[in-house]
């Protein structure tokens, strides 16, 4: 935009635009939007799913679709008001408290971890790291009957404290090395420096560490928080009524049929809502996060 | 060392149990008729059509859902990486499907999208076709006619935005002299992509290809709201799932784990090799 206005307040003489320069920035623009219809397309669908949770339930089940119906609120009434077993409040609560708790967890097991791995060297800290990274690697459905047999026999089948720890051992090899990560950008001087000036451990952690790491932290936060809110297998076979999280009430719909498309559709959204608002939010920490701060 | 601990204790002893588990011939069903079965097992396992099946369809699905979106990321990556009118806006557009909770953006690709009544993809063909006059259109029954390609479409929608991220911050930390230099001596723009951009781009080709297959591998979110694994969809952990859940096969499942970690360990070591080429120019404290 600034190279389009520029010439016009300096009022230079407009010079002849040469033909590859037009050329090129013709095929530019036929590039930008060709870049906008692939985010609409890849869009659409959600947009979609949007319009018909705003639908009522007649209304969302047309074929051809249509676009104009009126708009209305009875999906997300239905969808909230429904009580007992039905009721959305238990399972989004059950979700709030695995992934919040386990967050906390790891974070808690983490930070230590990856402090000592990356400020005070510890022999072959490399090998634990790969260590760490490769119980990420291992699929979760092979330790799956153990830890239900495990379970059953203890009594803490449909128990949320159960999915508390599990999901904190799911994160916690990516937090480790996500942390690690970031905390390998403080400069060691630094923290020499602050420790001649007298300042002692937690002085270091809470003055000099913290402000740096922060933001860090925060993406292995929100990551962590995304993994386990979506977690449906381990979920799904260990929880029952009491423990059910918000994705097992979510697979309740994978058969309804016909009219309940718009409730379908507003129920996945208020269930998304956490997880889209958190990564709107930080969309360049995911992307650091995701690949494990490979990518900077 | 806390976390040391805790994780071994929580991930190394399950499977250690199921490498034991493997070894019985064990139905919760007949509790009393556990006994030990040696590798006969994995014979059992190799044999069985629904889990054999079940070793191609996930190696199917993970390399066709990974090498897809990993080329559409790529494309579109080089379009967000010049700038135009609205880019954030369309990047966090083309996000939205990675932050979708996987077995709702399921659900909306089985019941929004690909109903054959009333979704949107047959609702788009109708509307087109009475555009153009014709009354009659095709409205195929996407998921029972072509599921595996249904499931597929699904991962590959949520997946290209992830492949997207990856390889535009790997595009935005390419070094401009060196591409300035390239077109000073004369190099055109597909000479500048293919011996600058490429190589450049192959670390982070490769990482998006790792995370992206080991987080596929392990896909049971879409198989079981999309098909719950029938018309020969079931990968791996569904058929697992299936095994220990519904048939209480506990032996069985547990050889089929043992197989899948196997496999995970071949994977994973060409993939520690490639993540430990990317992290070898940090700086080494140790």
């Amino acid at each position: 935009m600034s190279t389009l206005t520029a010439p016009a307040r300096t009022r230079r003489p407009r010079t002849p635009v040469p033909p590859p320069v037009r050329r090129a920035r013709r095929r530019g623009s036929a590039l930008a939007l060709l870049a906008w219809a692939t985010g609409i397309l890849f869009f659409l669908p959600l947009a979609w799913m949007v319009l018909t949770s705003f639908h009522s339930e007649p209304a969302a089940a047309t074929n051809p679709p249509s676009l104009v119906a009126p708009l209305t609120l009875d999906a997300y009434r239905t969808f909230f008001s429904a009580g007992g077993a039905d009721g959305p409040w238990p399972p989004l609560i059950n979700s709030m408290t695995a992934a919040l708790c386990s967050t906390l967890l790891v974070l808690l097991l983490a930070l230590p971890a990856a402090y000592a791995l990356s400020l005070r060297p510890v022999r072959k800290w490399r090998d634990v790291m790969f260590f760490f990274l490769s119980t990420k690697m291992l699929p979760l459905v092979a330790g799956l009957l153990p830890v239900y047999l495990f379970a059953s026999n203890s009594g803490l089948l449909d128990n949320i404290w159960l999915l508390v720890v599990l999901y904190t051992a799911m994160n916690l090899p990516i937090a480790v090395w996500m942390l690690q990560s970031f905390l390998a950008e403080i400069p060691v001087s630094v923290i020499e420096a602050a420790q001649i000036d007298g300042a002692r451990l937690p002085t270091v952690l809470r003055r000099v560490i913290a402000p740096i790491a922060g933001p860090g932290m925060a993406a292995t936060a929100l990551i962590c928080f995304i993994f386990s809110w979506n977690e449906l297998l381990f979920a799904l076979v260990l929880t029952g009524v009491r423990a059910e999280t918000a994705p097992v009430f979510l697979t309740g719909f994978i058969t309804s049929q016909g009219l309940f498309l718009a409730k379908v559709s507003a129920a996945s959204l208020a269930i998304s809502l956490p997880v889209l608002v958190a990564g709107f939010a930080a969309q360049d920490k995911l992307v650091q996060g995701l690949s494990l701060g490979a990518v900077k | 060392m806390p976390a040391l601990v805790f994780l071994i204790v929580v991930t190394q002893l399950p499977f250690a149990a199921t490498l034991v588990i493997s070894l019985f011939d064990w139905n919760s069903l007949y509790p009393e008729d556990r006994e030990f079965a040696g590798l006969s097992n994995f014979g059992t396992v190799v044999s069985t059509p629904e889990l054999r099946d079940a070793v191609l369809t996930t190696a199917v699905l993970t390399a066709a859902v990974v090498l897809v979106s990993l080329g559409l990321g790529l494309a579109v990556a080089l379009l967000l990486d010049r700038s135009f009118r609205g880019r954030a806006l369309v990047r966090t557009m083309l996000i939205a499907p990675f932050l979708l909770v996987p077995v709702a953006a399921a659900l909306l690709w089985k019941h929004m999208l690909l109903n054959p009544e009333y979704g949107l993809v047959n609702g788009v063909i109708n509307a087109l076709a009475g555009l153009f006059g014709v009354d009659d259109p095709p409205q195929p029954v996407w998921i029972s006619e072509m599921p595996l390609i249904a499931v597929e479409a699904a991962l590959i929608w949520q997946w290209t935005p992830f492949m997207m991220l990856i390889l535009l911050a790997g595009l935005q930390s390419r070094p401009l002299d060196v591409i300035e230099a390239a077109r000073i001596d004369g190099a055109g723009s597909w000479q500048i992509f293919r011996h600058i951009t490429l190589p450049h781009l192959r670390r982070y080709l490769e990482l998006g290809a790792l995370l992206g297959s080991i987080f596929i591998v392990q896909n049971f979110d879409a198989v079981y709201t999309l098909t719950s694994g029938g018309l020969g969809t079931a990968n791996l952990p569904y058929a697992i799932y299936q095994t220990f859940y519904k048939s209480h096969e506990y032996g069985l499942a547990s050889a089929a784990g043992v197989l899948v970690v196997i496999g995970s360990i071949a994977l994973a070591t060409f993939a520690l090799r490639v993540v430990s080429s990317l992290f070898s120019e940090e700086v080494s404290r140790g």
